[in-house]
């Protein structure tokens, strides 16, 4: 995706088997001046050998640069992708602060991968934590050789010169004048952002940190915005992909006679994928309808009741991620221990858009339109199912209807490739509802258990906590604990479906992987500690906490929210929780109204302080807090993958229950800064509060205690029941 | 069965010969090759392939084309004119009442269908209106508050 028209006409050519060196690469890009960067740890940095390979003549030790064109127009190229979380808008801000232009001077390219250099992915809240530390040093650069040349061509000292807004002037005489576009005439200067040129501080800021408004939105609203699936080309084709009604069904029998009789339909039979295409998408659906196809199903031992049980037994070995003190120690100073067991389900991506590809292959190579977050894990995917070298294959990034994690995964992307390799046309395969809820890769199912204790003044002096299945992220406390232990047994990452992992299908990251079942638990936790104690929750964790930053933003939220000290549960229905998320500091009040009869909890109004160091850009942060809270309502209240072996019960929206608009919580943000640390990320954050926040605000309206998600009435009655 | 199915299109006529038991959603996006509205659900759950026919909000996976027959049909992109955004688009972008954008192009003709039943309607009517759109965003409160602003903004007149 792009914000401008790029010269498409030589630019293609790149794509074309890299002979271009990178002088030929350069002189494509139609000189002026490059700064090449690298971002983030070493982990999202290394492209694999096989891409690498792919693209002699391209410099192997950065994934991003920007350039300054003759026009004066500067243009970042980075391998990250627009999914609606905002780094086509809070990218150009970061560089166009430290560059010294004006944010409407910089265009963005995203996640071609023939213009942008390697990039693992978009997910873990990475875009602005780690890539724009390493953007803003980038730009920095870029301003200093900008300033070598004017002092060469106004002949002045650099010390004499300053710039603002793409012009570089002498600051005695501001007449004596020179634009980077002229700076940038007939050059083509390439420099590697290698040192580390010194960043603005906050208060220097002019762009970064002030409300900024989308660049998608006018597409957004006009429909002019393209998506995968609104990518047409000439004799292209619908695929329509069997689906079996249980992972791990086995094919006995299969009659596609019916099917065969829909005029201009094929059906393909392609070792284990059977596909009908057709030239329209509601004919391939209506012929896919018409295979009949008998299974034998796996034995149906798992189900959303017993999975718990069954993941216990099964988690692998654990791995102390955190300790201190002696667990013994801690026990004998305590006048009371807790200990408690958390459940947390299975819950989908179920973002609007389904998984979706078109792919062109025309003498052996291929073009592709994703819908994905990790462009580059595609260009390789298809290349290996087409053999055909990774250079061979150019993927095209359209916006993404949202990911959340799921769509890190691009099996749509190589079934695509693969029907087309066979009809010999381009071929798009979007994903049906059933589809996109069948083969997702579910946040996973997990336990987790804590034990811990409080001695007479209050003090939690011990905290035992073991997660299984949902992963280490946010699982170590931030409370002052003089003993503790902190035990993570499997990972999200790691529990591929089938008989040798302990879930029925596959799991992987969602928005916020492991911190929000960690964060349930442990905020729970919490607040059973500070009932038992009776003392007020807020109280309780300012108490036992010593990190001064994180006390601020409780008390920040505290003061927006209107908390007064009480015991719970108080019967006013109010709940906290606060966390920290890869750097980001937030705490998050709300009220809730619990109807008695029905079990059914509205939430009334939330209020989110976060801390990220510097928020780029207040209103998409902001925007990104409002989005969590409400998309978090429904992990906490509704959302869980109902299934029976391994079959998924649920495969639309009318029995898998998203957020809606009559749930809508009134909702504050608070945003407090804090220059001096690290600038973090916030797309996710604020979503991992969410299950604890209302869990602990139900006790507080009724004394009962849910220790299972998401909290429907149904469990909610039967609490209140219990009593 | 093929029939002749004529109706207006973004106010432009429209005539195809095509099988009336087709769903609009496809007819529009692939026969007329306009992708505003969205596939999400396929069974008018979702609500992003929301269209207008003659100024009513359908649902457009779950309408057949023959039931546009001399009508009128808008989507998404025949509500600008010349250029110029509608005001309740003017105020989506005002209140950056999209995310990934997905659900947009259903969420403001909902809107649009719902002002023009009701100029003025409370947060209440609007959260009513809205109710079975689906936005995995959680773009909600943006939405309603875009609502509000071109309810203002339009002073009661909903047009085009």
């Amino acid at each position: 995706m792009s914000d401008q028209k790029y010269p498409v006409g030589p630019l293609a050519e790149v794509g074309a088997p890299l002979i271009l060196g990178r002088r030929g690469f350069l002189k494509l890009m139609g000189g002026g001046i490059f700064i090449f960067f690298s971002a983030g740890d070493e982990l999202f940095l290394q492209e694999p050998a096989r891409s690498q390979a792919g693209r002699p003549g391209l410099p192997t030790d950065f994934n991003a640069f920007l350039r300054i064109g003759e026009d004066g127009r500067v243009t970042l190229f980075t391998g990250k992708i627009e999914m609606g979380q905002g780094p086509m808008t809070a990218l150009p801000l970061m560089l166009a602060e430290e560059l010294e232009v004006t944010p409407d001077m910089v265009d963005i390219i995203l996640g071609d991968t023939d213009l942008c250099p390697y990039d693992m992915g978009t997910f873990g809240s990475q875009t602005i934590r780690s890539f724009g530390p390493a953007l803003r040093s980038a730009a920095a650069e870029a301003r200093i050789v900008l300033l070598e040349l004017a002092s060469e061509k106004l002949n002045l000292p650099p010390e004499r010169l300053q710039a603002k807004d793409g012009v570089i002037f002498d600051k005695s005489h501001p007449q004596t004048r020179v634009t980077y576009a002229q700076l940038a005439q007939g050059k083509t200067i390439e420099r590697h952002a290698a040192q580390k040129p010194a960043l603005k501080t906050p208060a220097e800021f002019k762009v970064m940190g002030k409300p900024a408004a989308r660049r998608d939105a006018r597409d957004k609203v006009t429909g002019k915005a393209q998506y995968a699936g609104d990518i047409r080309l000439p004799g292209m084709l619908y695929g329509k992909i069997l689906r079996p009604p249980a992972h791990g069904s086995k094919l006995k029998n299969l009659d596609t006679s019916a099917a065969e009789t829909v005029s201009g339909v094929q059906v393909i039979r392609d070792g284990d994928m059977i596909a009908v295409l057709h030239e329209y998408p509601d004919a391939a659906e209506a012929a896919l309808a018409k295979i009949k196809a008998d299974y034998d199903l796996p034995e149906a031992v798992l189900n959303d009741t017993n999975i718990f049980d069954h993941l216990s037994k099964v988690a692998p070995p654990g791995r102390a991620v955190a300790q201190g003190g002696n667990l013994d120690e801690g026990a004998k100073m305590a006048a009371f221990t807790i200990e408690r067991s958390y459940l947390n389900s299975y819950v989908a991506h179920a973002t609007i858009e389904t998984h979706t590809a078109l792919v062109e292959f025309k003498d052996n190579k291929a073009t592709v339109w994703a819908s994905t977050q990790a462009p580059f894990r595609v260009k390789d995917e298809v290349a290996q199912a087409l053999g055909i070298p990774a250079q061979n294959v150019h993927v095209i990034m359209p916006f993404v209807g949202a990911g959340f994690g799921g769509k890190t995964r691009n099996t749509q992307a190589v079934q695509a490739a693969r029907l087309a390799k066979i009809a010999g046309k381009p071929v798009q395969v979007a994903w049906s509802r059933a589809d996109e809820f069948f083969y997702d890769t579910f946040r996973p199912a997990a336990v987790v258990n804590i034990k811990s204790g409080v001695s007479n003044s209050g003090q939690i002096v011990f905290w035992d906590y073991e997660v299984l299945w949902a992963g280490e992220r946010s699982s170590q406390q931030f409370y002052s604990i003089p003993h503790h232990r902190t035990v993570v047994r499997g990972e999200w990452g790691g529990g591929r479906g089938g008989g040798e992992s302990g879930h029925p299908f596959d799991v992987g990251a969602w928005r916020a992987p492991a911190s929000n079942t960690n964060t349930f638990a442990r905020e729970s936790h919490i607040d059973i500690m500070a009932a038992k104690a009776g003392i007020d929750p807020l109280e309780f964790r300012l108490m036992n906490l010593n990190d001064e930053r994180m006390k601020r933003i409780l008390k920040a939220a505290a003061g927006k929210f209107g908390w007064t000290a009480a015991k719970a549960p108080s019967r006013r229905g109010f709940g906290l929780a606060c966390a920290d998320y890869l750097g980001t500091y937030l705490a998050t009040m709300a009220e809730v109204e619990v109807n008695k009869e029905t079990g059914a909890v509205q939430v009334k109004r939330v209020v989110c302080a976060q801390d990220m160091g510097v928020a780029v850009n207040p209103d998409g942060a902001t925007l990104q807090i409002e989005g969590c809270i409400t998309m978090g309502l429904g992990y906490a209240l509704t959302e869980e993958v109902h299934f029976r072996g391994r079959e998924v019960k649920d495969l639309n929206f009318d029995t898998y229950q998203l957020p809606r608009f009559s749930w809508l919580p009134k909702i504050d943000t608070v945003l407090v800064n804090s220059p001096e640390v690290p600038i973090s990320g916030g797309g996710e954050p604020p979503i991992i509060t969410m299950g604890a926040v209302v869990a602990n605000a139900i006790f507080d309206a009724t004394g009962v205690r849910l220790l299972q998600l998401p909290m429907t009435p149904e469990r909610v009655k039967e609490g209140l029941k219990r009593g | 069965m093929k029939e002749t199915i004529q109706f207006k299109l973004n106010d432009e006529s429209v005539r195809l010969e095509v099988d009336g038991e087709r769903m609009l959603l496809w007819v529009l996006r692939t026969d007329l090759g306009l992708t505003g509205p969205k596939y999400g659900c396929g069974e008018g759950f979702c609500g992003s392939c929301t269209v207008l026919v003659n100024n009513e909000a359908v649902r457009s996976c779950q309408y057949p084309v023959k039931n546009v027959k001399g009508k009128d049909v808008i989507t998404v992109e025949g509500l600008a004119k010349g250029g110029i955004l509608h005001p309740i688009q003017q105020a989506f972008v005002k209140h950056e009442a999209m995310q990934c954008g997905f659900c947009t192009s259903g969420m403001i003709l909902e809107a649009y269908s719902l002002l023009r039943k009701n100029p003025r309607p409370s947060i209440k009517d609007i959260i009513d209106g809205m109710e079975d759109h689906l936005c995995r965003c959680g773009s909600h409160t943006r939405v309603v508050g875009a609502i509000q602003t071109a309810s203002d903004e339009m002073k009661g007149a909903v047009k085009r």
